[in-house]
């Protein structure tokens, strides 16, 4: 009787034990399973291209003009090239700052200041990408004409400054995050060893919050080289292959969406554009697994 | 005669309003260990970290009176803190390493006062840990991460960082309470070799731990200094009925 019992009690729980598990794998799933239908849907769609035009043209050829009457060129140098310069620009400039701000408000500021400036920068993440294209257009693009001397303001320095602004908030608001949850045991370590606050902060606090410092710039860049409308408007919208960080520049994003709604369905220019989002998409794969590999081999020591 | 390494002249300390400490009147002898006991909450943490002005890194304190390192009241206000914490080490309860490697955690001190030479930081972490006692069980795996490490080789590592700075006063704050008493053992044995070289204060709560390491004993309770001597005397012979009471473990 008593045996009977426990078996019969035995029974449901492993199976709900067994239902839970499955839920969460199941969740796990479905996440892979979109990343390779989104792949594959690229793949497939970019591959008759590929097939049709060749890879040489696509990867050697710096001239993007699919519509021309004479000769249809596939390049997509100039646009990786363009999208590249932009992201980078905007790291260069928002990633010190973004740090410094983090560190800022976890380690100096006292709390009500951080009461205050926390909310405002995470209101700065939800400004929707065509105001700040806006931004850029009248206030950004004359300023940087006018402060360079040069005739137009719509080119890649411009693009960066905006996507930095852009990419501030994803970066100070998760920095901040890591730095503030190291414990305060190690920076009394430090202090008590006799360092200053400032060499506890750049030896101690911030190395140990590098993972999530990292975590913070890739979603940063992630934001910065998907970042479409923003550029669209911003970077002066020239298919050429730029020489410097004035000149206007069309990024990856905005070819696709420039050119998608024109194109004839199943036509070797519609097949071409989704060879661009295929390489954008390998490109931000790449960064992710690049960074994961960097991470892991510094948090083999320093854990 | 013997020398005095540090004194305390009515010393009073405040968290904002309340006062946590009572007029301490301490004198700490050079190269003894002495222990500081007494119940939670009784101050002997907060004394122990006015010693090396930790406690300034908590907003709204406040110290009356005077603690004297050598021949100078560090609450003077020409003075550098941070040189202080150099001369008056400290160690945590918690055991504390730098999410780095063994090498860079004891190197640390000797870093950030810009010392820079290979050898000689090679030569200084070595001696550090060979001071401390774990030399044999890291010295092949110096690059590896702190962390790896148990919690009885993390505090001695933790000691050893202190060591490395070459500090005249070590401050220890209940070092082995989270240790198994292997590892506690070793740590006194440590305490007990130490001392040769440096001058030492302890925080315990564990009677048998202050009795067994230190050469004097302050009894604190509520704020106040209760009763300051050698260890045998606290122990065997106290002066006062509470602090009887306390050692013979009938409050506490």
């Amino acid at each position: 009787m008593k045996k009977t019992k426990s078996i019969a009690n035995l029974l449901p729980r492993r199976f709900r034990e067994k239902a839970i598990e499955h839920f969460f794998l199941f969740n796990g799933l479905v996440a892979v399973v979109i990343l390779l239908g989104i792949f594959s849907l690229l793949f497939i769609e970019g591959f008759p291209a590929i097939k049709e035009v060749g890879l040489k043209e696509f990867f050697l050829n710096n001239r993007w003009d699919p519509t021309s009457p004479e000769r249809e060129s596939y390049g997509l140098l100039a646009m990786i090239v363009s999208t590249m310069m932009v992201t980078i620009g905007a790291l260069v400039i928002a990633v010190p700052l973004g740090i410094a701000s983090a560190a800022y408000l976890a380690d100096v500021a006292n709390p009500k200041m951080r009461e205050v400036v926390k909310p405002v920068i995470e209101i700065l993440a939800g400004i929707p990408s065509v105001v700040i294209g806006f931004l850029g257009i009248i206030v950004v693009g004359p300023l940087i004409a006018k402060l360079f001397r040069i005739s137009n303001g719509l080119n890649a320095i411009n693009g960066s400054l905006l996507l930095a602004v852009m990419s501030l908030p994803t970066i100070i608001s998760i920095s901040e995050d890591a730095i503030i949850s190291v414990p305060q045991e190690f920076k009394n370590a430090s202090l008590a060893l006799g360092a200053n606050r400032w060499q506890t902060l750049i030896r101690v606090t911030l190395p140990s919050a590098m993972s999530g410092i990292i975590a913070s710039v890739m979603l940063g860049m992630g934001r910065a080289i998907g970042e479409t409308m923003t550029v669209l408007m911003a970077c002066g919208n020239a298919p050429a292959m730029p020489h410097s960080f004035f000149d206007s520049v069309r990024t990856m994003t905005a070819t696709i969406a420039i050119e998608l709604g024109e194109t004839v369905q199943g036509g070797l220019h519609y097949h071409a554009l989704f060879v661009i989002a295929f390489v954008l998409f390998l490109m931000t794969f790449l960064v992710n697994l690049v960074s994961d590999m960097v991470l892991q081999k510094y948090q083999k020591v320093n854990r | 005669m013997p020398e005095i390494k540090m004194y305390t002249r009515r010393f009073n300390f405040y968290y904002r309003d309340f006062r946590a400490l009572t007029n301490i009147d301490m004198d700490i002898e050079k190269n003894k260990v002495t222990a500081l006991i007494g119940p939670s909450g009784c101050g002997k943490s907060t004394f122990l970290r006015s010693l090396n002005r930790m406690n300034d890194i908590i907003p709204g304190t406040k110290v009356e009176g005077t603690i004297v390192l050598g021949e100078q009241n560090i609450y003077e206000k020409n003075v550098d803190v941070v040189d202080l914490r150099r001369r008056v080490g400290m160690v945590f309860q918690k055991s504390n390493p730098f999410p780095k490697s063994i090498f860079d955690n004891v190197a640390y001190g000797l870093r950030i006062n810009g010392e820079r030479n290979r050898s000689l930081l090679a030569q200084r972490v070595e001696k550090s840990l060979k001071d401390s006692a774990l030399w044999e069980e890291v010295h092949d795996r110096l690059h590896h991460s702190a962390m790896d490490l148990s919690g009885g080789q993390q505090q001695r590592l933790c000691i050893a960082r202190a060591l490395a700075v070459q500090p005249e006063v070590i401050l220890m704050d209940e070092p082995a309470s989270a240790l198994d008493p292997i590892a506690t053992q070793k740590i006194e044995e440590l305490i007990f070799d130490l001392k040769k070289a440096y001058t030492i204060v302890i925080v315990t709560h564990n009677m048998q731990q202050a009795a067994r390491v230190s050469d004097y004993t302050g009894f604190f309770y509520l704020g106040e200094l209760v009763e300051f001597g050698e260890t045998d005397q606290i122990f065997t012979n106290p002066k006062l009925k509470k602090t009887e009471d306390y050692v013979t473990g009938r409050f506490g």
